[in-house]
């Protein structure tokens, strides 16, 4: 057991926690009424763990994802990843560790259409101020490791939606972060492709990067070594 | 990287790009086309000033305008014939020819002694004086007129000149020129200082007494006349010695025909007058000093300085002036507001329809500055894609006009005051084909000035500088709206 859920009761050590949530709280004004979209969430994700999150739409998945990806940060609260509370950091500071520790893989696999494959996956890469040839030698490996590296020109257009998303994962892996977060990654694709990604993913996982992925798809879920449930913004374990 | 996605950007949305680069264009083009337009006018006022008044006439000293009638105010042609005049034939018909020299019609004139009250003052650098006549020949046939003594034709612009018809058969001429009495001793100031001998000499110190005549060449050629040739100047015979033409290639000098000044005011029985004194400062700073020094020391003429003169050099020219400068500025004002807001709309319109690709920019390490960087970069190169396009078709109306050579009339009026128009059209009629009478000295150098539209670098650099400018200010709207995105929205919106 890498993970700790404290919502449930039950607490459980883990030496190197890739995050750690204590009492996140997330509320917003929806038509000037408040929301709490997260209700004192205590959360800690081991490093290279496989861990999916569920939940009825609206129960605060999206919203927790936000925070352990430095998108957004909490009402009250600390989310801790590696030794930085990204409750506390700048707005700057969350930027950079976006753009090296975070890797994001979304739903619409939100690739730009006026560029290639390769291209897509460099702008991943652009914070970091790289070398344009350590640049080079990082998206071909990592088209290589999704296995699209023939399809370093092509554009989105001219991909199948399996390929895109592996495209994005690419993007996501290129810059070789802590974690991986994926928001639906298998929404829009049909079965064969679906496997497709999981494999991706799964491999990721295997050669030791942490995934947290939010997904309505039970197929997805059960290929995760721990399962979470978000509803009504507080979270609990339902790993069998 | 970053030129990479700006150059897909673009080109990935043709039809925006394509929009705001071709206002831009246009707006850009009308720039270059009526700033130089205005350059080319302001040159051609310029020309039209210089050939009417000299090159370094700063300032000129006028008589007061004279009401008609009123004493030095000149008349309107007069011809007086004795009874004695002319030959008779068997018929009854009287041929008749006289050739009078006289002042302009309304312009008043300055005691020559003026010129030097004006030498004398302090910051006057040189001055010299002019005296502007008109000469009209009366050349025809007249029937016994009933109870007439062949005494007096009516002034013209009274309604009750006669034409041809009028008498019953008679056919007459009448033809009139213009004549400048100019100090022969030195042209450097005053109306042929802007002229250049093309043929002959020019009047000299020595002619000062003598019956010689330099004429405009333009006047020369339509007069068929050239150096040696004899020309009548209020009933004189002058030799002619020399004719000039404007060194400004597209306008004449200011007068047909140029004679010592004393001869001019002997013939004229104007006495020791001047009309006009030409009067040039010692320095540009000066001029204002030596104008209020001339209007104290002066009271009852009238002194003008350059601008005042510009003002008064052709109606036309200072239409199309005021046309280029007021109507083409504001149009050029307008189309690159319409382009300016048309390239910040699209681009506001651009951010919004990329909320999600840039927000996954920012969701993926994308710093802030980077993000509003590319927009607005974005938008300037598309300003600056239409701006090449604006200085090149610009660079091209300028070639067109150019090469069009479009003309502009650039007669002088001010001097020959209101009755400079009605003199002109007083000689109605099949008999007097003569032209009329052109008003004064001023209305000689009517001449179609052509018009050039200068193009400098100045303007090019300018009008790139514009389209930059209006890129930044389109990019800063665009990236002001980046730069508020959160990432976190713009994910948002995915779900």
């Amino acid at each position: 057991m890498t993970m700790t859920e404290t919502n449930a009761g039950a607490t459980f050590a883990t030496p190197t926690p890739a995050y750690r949530l204590g009492a996140v709280t997330k509320t917003y004004a929806r038509n000037g009424r408040p929301v709490q979209a997260l209700a004192g969430v205590d959360l800690e994700i081991a490093q290279g763990d496989f861990v999916t999150i569920q939940g009825p739409t609206g129960g605060g998945k999206s919203t927790l994802l936000q925070m352990l990806g430095a998108l957004d940060t909490p009402t009250a609260g600390t989310v801790h990843l590696g030794g930085v509370d990204l409750a506390k950091a700048s707005s700057s500071k969350l930027g950079d560790i976006r753009a090296r520790e975070i890797g994001f893989v979304f739903q619409a696999f939100n690739l730009i259409p006026t560029l290639t494959a390769a291209e897509n996956v460099d702008m991943g890469l652009e914070p970091l101020g790289l070398s344009k040839a350590e640049r080079a030698e990082r998206v071909r490996e990592a088209l290589a490791h999704v296995g699209l590296a023939e399809r370093a020109d092509h554009r989105p257009a001219e991909l199948s939606g399996g390929q895109q998303q592996r495209v994005a994962v690419a993007r996501a892996i290129a810059k070789r972060p802590r974690v991986l977060l994926a928001d639906e990654p298998t929404g829009n694709l049909d079965e064969s492709m679906r496997d497709e990604i999981l494999a991706v993913l799964e491999q990721l996982n295997a050669e030791g990067l942490t995934l947290v992925v939010v997904t309505h798809d039970s197929a997805v879920a059960r290929r995760a070594r721990r399962r979470l449930r978000l509803e009504r913004g507080t979270v609990r374990d339902i790993t069998r | 990287m970053y030129w990479t996605y700006l150059r897909r950007e673009l080109a990935g949305r043709k039809k925006q790009t394509a929009v705001v680069a071709v206002g831009m264009a246009i707006a850009i083009a009308l720039v270059i086309i009526v700033n130089s337009l205005s350059a080319g006018v302001r040159d051609a006022q310029a020309q039209a000033l210089e050939s009417v008044y000299g090159v370094g006439t700063d300032l000129t000293v006028t008589g007061a305008q004279a009401a008609p009638g009123e004493d030095g105010g000149g008349r309107g042609p007069m011809f007086d014939f004795d009874e004695d005049a002319g030959s008779t034939d068997d018929d009854g018909t009287t041929s008749l020819s006289q050739s009078r020299l006289m002042t302009d019609f309304m312009r008043g004139t300055l005691d020559a002694s003026t010129l030097d009250t004006v030498t004398s003052i302090d910051g006057v650098a040189a001055a010299s004086g002019a005296l502007s006549l008109t000469n009209s020949t009366f050349d025809g046939e007249l029937p016994s007129a009933p109870g007439g003594g062949g005494d007096g034709m009516p002034e013209p612009g009274q309604g009750g000149a006669p034409g041809g018809g009028g008498f019953g058969g008679g056919s007459f001429d009448i033809d009139s020129f213009t004549v400048l009495g100019i100090d022969s001793a030195d042209s450097s100031v005053g109306p042929l200082s802007a002229a250049e001998l093309t043929d002959g000499r020019a009047l000299t110190g020595t002619d000062a007494a003598a019956y010689v005549a330099v004429l405009d060449e333009t006047y020369a050629t339509s007069s068929e006349l050239s150096v040696g040739d004899v020309i009548d100047v209020g009933g004189a015979e002058f030799e002619v010695v020399g004719i000039v033409a404007s060194t400004s290639a597209e306008a004449d000098t200011a007068a047909n025909v140029y004679v010592p000044l004393g001869v001019a005011q002997e013939l004229s029985d104007a006495g020791d007058v001047v009309s006009t004194i030409y009067v040039q400062a010692d320095s540009a700073d000066e001029i204002s000093a030596v104008q209020d020094a001339l209007e104290e020391a002066l009271p009852d003429a009238t002194v003008s300085s350059q601008s005042d003169l510009a003002s008064t050099v052709s109606t036309s020219l200072s239409s199309a002036s005021a046309l280029i400068g007021n109507l083409g500025t504001w149009l050029s004002i307008i189309v690159l507001a319409v382009a300016v807001a048309l390239a910040i709309l699209f681009t506001i319109s651009g951010i919004s329809r990329r909320t999600r690709e840039l927000g996954t920019l920012k969701a993926i390490g994308w710093s802030n500055g980077r993000v509003v960087g590319q927009v607005a970069g974005e938008s300037v190169v598309q300003a600056l894609i239409g701006g090449i396009v604006g200085v090149v078709v610009g660079v091209v109306g300028v070639w067109v006009v150019n090469l069009i050579h479009p003309t502009i009339s650039a007669a002088g009026s001010s001097q020959a005051g209101p009755g400079a128009g009605g003199a002109g059209g007083g000689f109605p009629g099949g008999g007097a084909p003569g032209g009329g009478f052109p008003g004064t000295d001023m209305a000689a150098s009517a001449g179609e000035i052509t018009l050039n539209a200068p193009l400098s670098l100045g303007i090019v650099l300018v009008a790139v500088a514009l389209a930059v400018g209006a890129g930044l200010v389109a990019g800063a709207f665009g990236g002001w709206r980046a730069a508020r995105l959160s990432p976190a929205e713009a994910l948002r919106s995915v779900a």
